[in-house]
């Protein structure tokens, strides 16, 4: 009866013996096993040498790495992301020429290696031994210099990856642009909002919503990419560990010295991500889920409450 | 002097590939002039009404809006496109509300009704707000300034996508069958919105189902169907004394 809720009685619960799970005890028992053998292993093979990996793990040259490493990552996504929007927006250009050369450099870049990409800015310098900016079809020039000088290989490796990456992320944001309803454009439009105006204010924003998540795998794809630019000689985190063990021959713990920082940052990427996507889902959905903080807290608090309950 | 009517259309035809979906409707809406647009679905009634704004081009025949071509400038006699800056600068002056409502769904429904106004014709952010909170007591909803679209019921919804319409301070209202998504209950607090606001002179066109709402609060009723205009005059006369088969079809299935 519609009722019954009415006298303020919480309804007893329904007195039934739950079923037993027996399957998923034994495999979270074999699990269990296995781990702690993977624990026992790892922390008695002299092997791993572990205290090389404490030795190195904060070294200087190790932390250079590091900061190149973010360099590169922040840079190259900087340049990345910028780039997307803007072939985004040109590949969705009313004139064919315009999507047209949009669409030729997601082609190109996409169709061919990362790796070869990267060598190639590096050997620039053989293709055109002089970079000048001036006027077009060989007209005097404003300023130049020698491809060597202009493209280092720091240069060369920004370019690379940024330049790959807006390749991937011109897809991305090209998703999330036409994942918007096209009800909010007209809607923008028919309260008098320019082209511009509706897809910096109303568009791009929502999109935001599906650009995000693969953003950020986008950057953690990025910030172990940078391990690549090694072979163009840009000390980064990996090519630091390498001249280090090239002398040292001590490749494991080194090795792991590596994957320990590019682990640390990928988790804060994956954390930051985790908070960007929440505030980009506002008005999405009547009530945003709890963070992970604030579930902790609250079954802190109910635990609390079920203690006091008891005692009482 | 007669005085210029807020709409004017002579033969507008419109077409979507071989599909003519438009054949030619002339008609006048006066200012302060509430018309109501009827006719069966796919007959072009809100494809006439989204020409008034130019969201579609017409194909053939004129539209004016308070005595300006929509979409065109006539010089001599030559005729030229607006650039799309200044086709967005006449939409300012008319407001849509459409039937999904439409809601910019990243924005609380106070920001929703600043937006345009701040952003497109530059008013001060505080008098943007304090008119928006007047706008939204006007159509019901003080208190869901904070809200979310997605925390809104459709007729909540709707409200405030009338409000917003209004921020412009527009002199020509369109509504694209602004009912027709919501649950029933939820249809009569839109209607008094749209009531009150006939209720004050503005001019409105209305694209509807609510048969109820022509006959009350209408001036002209307009019976569209297959492209064409049917019937015309005052709702109570047309809806009493249909003249035309189609609309005593049409009238028997719905009333």
């Amino acid at each position: 009866m519609a009722t019954a809720v009415a006298d303020g009685r919480q309804p007893e619960e329904v007195p039934a013996i739950p079923v037993r799970h027996y399957g998923r005890w034994v495999v979270g028992g074999v699990l269990l096993v296995l781990i702690a053998n993977l624990v026992y292993s790892v922390s008695n093979n002299p092997r791993f040498e572990w205290s090389v990996v404490g030795q190195y793990l904060l070294s200087e040259r190790v932390l250079d790495g590091v900061v190149m490493m973010l360099e590169l990552t922040v840079i190259s996504m900087g340049l990345g992301i910028t780039l997307g929007v803007v072939l985004a927006v040109m590949r969705m250009s009313p004139n064919p020429l315009v999507s047209g050369v949009s669409w030729m450099y997601v082609w190109f870049v996409r169709g061919t290696p990362l790796l070869v990409q990267l060598l190639f800015w590096s050997f620039i310098a053989a293709l055109y031994p002089r970079i000048t900016f001036g006027v077009p079809f060989g007209g005097p020039e404003l300023f130049g210099g020698h491809a060597n000088v202009v493209i280092t290989p720091f240069v060369a490796a920004i370019l690379g990856l940024g330049l790959n990456e807006g390749a991937y992320m011109a897809e991305i944001v090209r998703a999330g642009i036409l994942s918007v309803d096209e009800g909010q454009v007209e809607s923008a439009h028919s309260l008098g909002m320019t082209r511009l105006q509706t897809l910096r204010r109303i568009v791009l924003p929502q999109a935001m919503r599906v650009i995000i998540p693969p953003t950020g795998n986008e950057t953690i794809q990025v910030l172990k990419t940078t391990s690549l630019v090694s072979v163009i000689a840009v000390v980064d985190l990996l090519y630091a560990v390498q001249l280090i063990y090239s002398q040292s021959y001590q490749q494991v713990p080194l090795l792991i010295v590596a994957c320990v920082w590019y682990l640390v940052f990928t988790t804060i990427l994956s954390i930051g991500q985790y908070y960007i996507e929440r505030h980009y889902g506002r008005g999405t959905s009547r009530q945003l889920p709890p963070t992970p903080i604030q579930r902790g807290r609250l079954l802190i608090r109910r635990m609390r409450g079920v203690a006091a309950r008891e005692g009482a | 002097m007669t005085a210029v009517p807020m709409v004017r259309a002579e033969g507008v035809h419109k077409s979507f590939g071989p599909l003519e979906v438009l054949k030619g409707i002339t008609l006048e809406v006066a200012a302060g002039e509430v018309m109501c647009l009827l006719g069966p679905s796919g007959s072009g009634k809100s494809t006439f009404l989204r020409c008034i704004n130019h969201l579609e081009k017409i194909n053939a025949g004129r539209l004016w809006v308070d005595g300006e071509l929509v979409g065109y400038r006539e010089s001599g006699d030559k005729i030229y496109e607006l650039r799309d800056s200044e086709v967005a600068r006449k939409r300012t002056e008319i407001g849509v509300v459409f039937q999904r409502f439409n809601l910019f769904s990243h924005m609380t429904a106070l920001e929703n009704v600043i937006e345009a106004p701040v952003r497109v014709k530059k008013v001060p952010r505080a008098q943007a707000v304090k008119e928006a909170h007047e706008l939204l007591a006007r159509v019901g909803l003080p208190e869901k300034a904070a809200a979310y679209p997605a925390q809104l019921s459709g007729g909540q919804q709707q409200r405030v996508a009338i409000a917003r319409a209004l921020a412009m301070r527009p002199k020509l209202m369109l509504f694209d069958e602004p009912t027709s998504a919501l649950d029933p209950e939820l249809v009569g607090d839109v209607l008094d919105a749209m009531r009150d606001l006939a209720r004050q002179g503005m001019t409105m066109v209305v694209v509807t189902h609510e048969i109820g709402f022509a006959r009350e609060v209408g001036d002209t009723l307009v019976f569209m169907d297959e492209g064409v205009v049917v019937e015309t005059g005052h709702p109570r006369a047309v809806l009493a004394n249909p003249r035309h088969d189609r609309t005593i079809a049409f009238l028997s299935k719905v009333l």
